[in-house]
């Protein structure tokens, strides 16, 4: 392998390890908080909301507003240290 | 002043605004209608992203989905947000990257076949087309409803308004039509749940004041369950879907906002890759607005609703119920005598909507053919939630007027985006691509310029005259995009080894399976069947998500039986990978 292909090849292992990472919270919020977990998390309270629904009707959007923000963060970061920045 | 003068003067504004920018926009070259130059910023193409994401049924019908489904409308909220996620990590950068037009573009190169190419082409055709059937009708509903103008003559309007700033500017008048269009419809959806906030709970932010306390004490969505567990239906906090089923839906659909054609080449008109990835963001954020607030409406008005007419004496009832009984949106029979109105679970009539008669009944309302046996009395359409929740809550005129231009904006800012990718899946994956590859780049822009006509055409055509399983065939649309693109263009950007055989396979049998399900529980075709039926016990608009199961496994299976992809091919997805060095978007 070039030295250009091992660098893609860093590269990408790195920006598949902040995908897994991210999908997972993206995972978690929607389909455990908002469906899977709901009923279990519906014995708890966010002000007047039961928070399984809570999770489901608004706070995994929130969630995934920041997903998104913090990965063009981690990228931008990752695409600098490898030179990819243009 | 009255609604419809300033209805009126709200459309008019709107429209005399779009068609300026439109003017402005004109566009001279393929580079420039396709993809509006490759020069479009960020926040700029979110908000063009947002406005061509949300249409009439977001806008309308969505609040009044969830206000009726309560818990279980947490699908269409998951799942209309949750796939740009999907869109922003695994499909927009690198979409980008490889620089072209369209997504058969990427089909067909990425799995060298011009069978590929073609089958992404049906596929994204049959998508889009169904998707604008439901747009152009839903212009033609805001026109007849608020301006009291016959529902073909709206839909003729609209047609019009569409043409004129989509064939002179393509993607370019398109983009920044939409950017204006956002701006009235979120103008326009918030300014009513601003007021009703303040009224019901003191708070003015809508999605604090679904958590708020009302008047009395108790917290409002606590309230709502107890008014719903007495009237006989189920709590709304809790709904009545399977757990497995709100999971496939949700999942269907997020994959599905992943695999729309018109929602992907949004990402192709940004300059560089990073841009891609920001304007996700931005676009994500601004849909957000909407979407964390169309839950609290649904609260406030099914809340108000209950209160304003459960048990109360029709000749009592406020203005706002008899002039939405007049334009058909509710109907009442009064089963047991009483004169009063009773809105318990159950469905009211026999069949999905009011038949009227001429005659008016014994309390001046009017009467209804095809009523029912069971105890409930009362017939509300949903769309009402949103479009009539102003005259509930007895908002000023302006601010009604306000709402039917924000929902033309929504209708006919999806329309555009649809009728482009139309448009250019034949003179670009059709034409340029497989039938004419020398054809110029002026005589390429006459044939797009053709087709988004003829489509247009076509469009309004089925707003006129809606199939009966329109919403059937929207579902169908998300269904399709997750079980054919979605798993197509992803394993095509992440699985190398992915091949042409792979990637077909996979697709058509994604596809057959999708079509089938649709064709059989929506449409009564191959022997029909009930819920009781359903696989796995799987509702249609959740199928999606098993056909996109099988479509990647069946891709992965047959990949490796079969040789690699060239070795020019694996090149272009390690390229791909890489962001810098995005050029312009080029078509070749």
């Amino acid at each position: 392998m070039s030295d250009k292909q091992k660098h893609a090849s860093a590269y990408w292992k790195e920006n598949i390890k902040y995908l897994a990472i991210l999908l997972v919270i993206w995972f978690a919020v929607s389909f455990g908080c908002g469906i899977l977990f709901r009923e279990e998390l519906d014995q708890f309270r966010l002000g007047g909301f039961k928070l399984g629904f809570w999770f489901a009707q608004q706070g995994s959007i929130y969630v995934f507003v920041i997903l998104i923000f913090v990965y063009v963060r981690l990228m931008n970061k990752l695409d600098k240290k490898y030179g990819f920045d243009d | 002043m009255s609604v419809q003068f300033w209805t009126w003067l709200l459309v008019g504004l709107t429209f005399a605004l779009y068609f300026g920018i439109a003017i402005w926009a004109r566009a001279g070259s393929t580079k420039e209608f396709y993809v509006a130059g490759g020069g479009v910023s960020p926040l700029a193409n979110g908000m063009a992203t947002a406005a061509d994401w949300m249409s009439a049924a977001s806008f309308i019908s969505m609040a009044g989905i969830i206000s009726f489904s309560g818990y279980d409308g947490s699908v269409y909220l998951m799942g209309w947000t949750g796939g740009y996620v999907l869109l922003a990590l695994l499909l927009a950068p690198y979409l980008r990257k490889f620089g072209k037009f369209t997504v058969p573009d990427f089909i067909g190169d990425r799995y060298y076949s011009n069978t590929a190419r073609t089958v992404a082409v049906i596929c994204a055709l049959i998508v889009s087309f169904t998707y604008v059937a439901g747009q152009m009708r839903g212009v033609g509903i805001v026109f007849s409803q608020f301006l009291q103008v016959d529902i073909n003559i709206g839909v003729i309007i609209g047609m019009a308004v569409v043409l004129t700033f989509a064939l002179l500017g393509g993607m370019k008048g398109i983009t920044y039509t939409q950017v204006a269009q956002y701006c009235v419809l979120i103008f326009a959806f918030m300014v009513p749940a601003f007021f009703i906030s303040m009224q019901m709970t003191g708070n003015i932010i809508p999605q604090i004041g679904m958590g708020s306390k009302v008047e009395g004490g108790a917290f409002l969505l606590d309230k709502l369950d107890t008014l719903h567990t007495q009237l006989g239906f189920n709590e709304y906090t809790s709904g009545t879907k399977s757990t497995w089923d709100v999971f496939a839906i949700t999942l269907a659909l997020m994959t599905g906002t992943a695999g729309l054609p018109h929602v992907i080449v949004r990402f192709f008109t940004v300059p560089k890759v990073k841009d891609a990835r920001k304007s996700a963001g931005y676009a994500l954020f601004l849909i957000a607005i909407l979407y964390t607030t169309a839950p609290a409406i649904a609260v406030f008005s099914r809340t108000n609703l209950i209160e304003t007419v459960s048990n109360k004496e029709y000749k009592e009832i406020p203005e706002w119920f008899k002039n939405w009984e007049n334009t058909g949106l509710i109907a009442w029979s009064d089963k047991n005598g009483d004169g009063k109105i009773q809105y318990v679970a159950g469905n009211a009539l026999s069949g999905k909507k009011p038949e009227y008669t001429d005659a008016r009944g014994a309390n001046g309302e009017r009467v209804v053919a095809n009523v029912s046996d069971a105890s409930n009395e009362l017939y509300v359409d949903r769309d009402i939630m949103v479009l009539a929740n102003p005259e509930i809550a007895n908002l000023p005129n302006w601010v009604i007027g306000l709402v039917a231009a924000g929902g033309l904006a929504a209708a006919l800012s999806t329309a555009a985006g649809l009728l482009l990718v139309i448009s250019t899946s034949v003179s670009h994956d059709l034409v340029k691509k497989q039938l004419k590859p020398d054809i110029s780049d002026k005589d390429e822009l006459k044939v797009a310029r053709i087709a988004i006509f003829v489509a247009i055409l076509i469009a309004g055509y089925f707003g006129i005259n809606p199939p009966g399983f329109v919403a059937a065939v929207v579902a169908l649309a998300f269904g399709l995009a997750a079980a054919s693109f979605f798993p197509a263009i992803i394993l095509g950007i992440f699985d190398k080894r992915m091949n042409s055989q792979g990637a077909i396979s996979g697709m058509v049998v994604g596809i057959v399976l999708m079509l089938f399900y649709m064709m059989k529980f929506k449409l009564n075709m191959f022997g029909g069947g009930t819920s009781a039926d359903w696989w796995f016990g799987t509702s249609p608009e959740g199928f999606g998500t098993i056909a996109m199961c099988v479509n990647v496994v069946i891709s992965l299976i047959v990949s490796r039986l079969t040789p690699a992809p060239p070795q020019d091919v694996q090149d272009m997805v390690e390229s791909i990978r890489i962001p810098s060095g995005a050029g312009e978007a080029h078509d070749h």
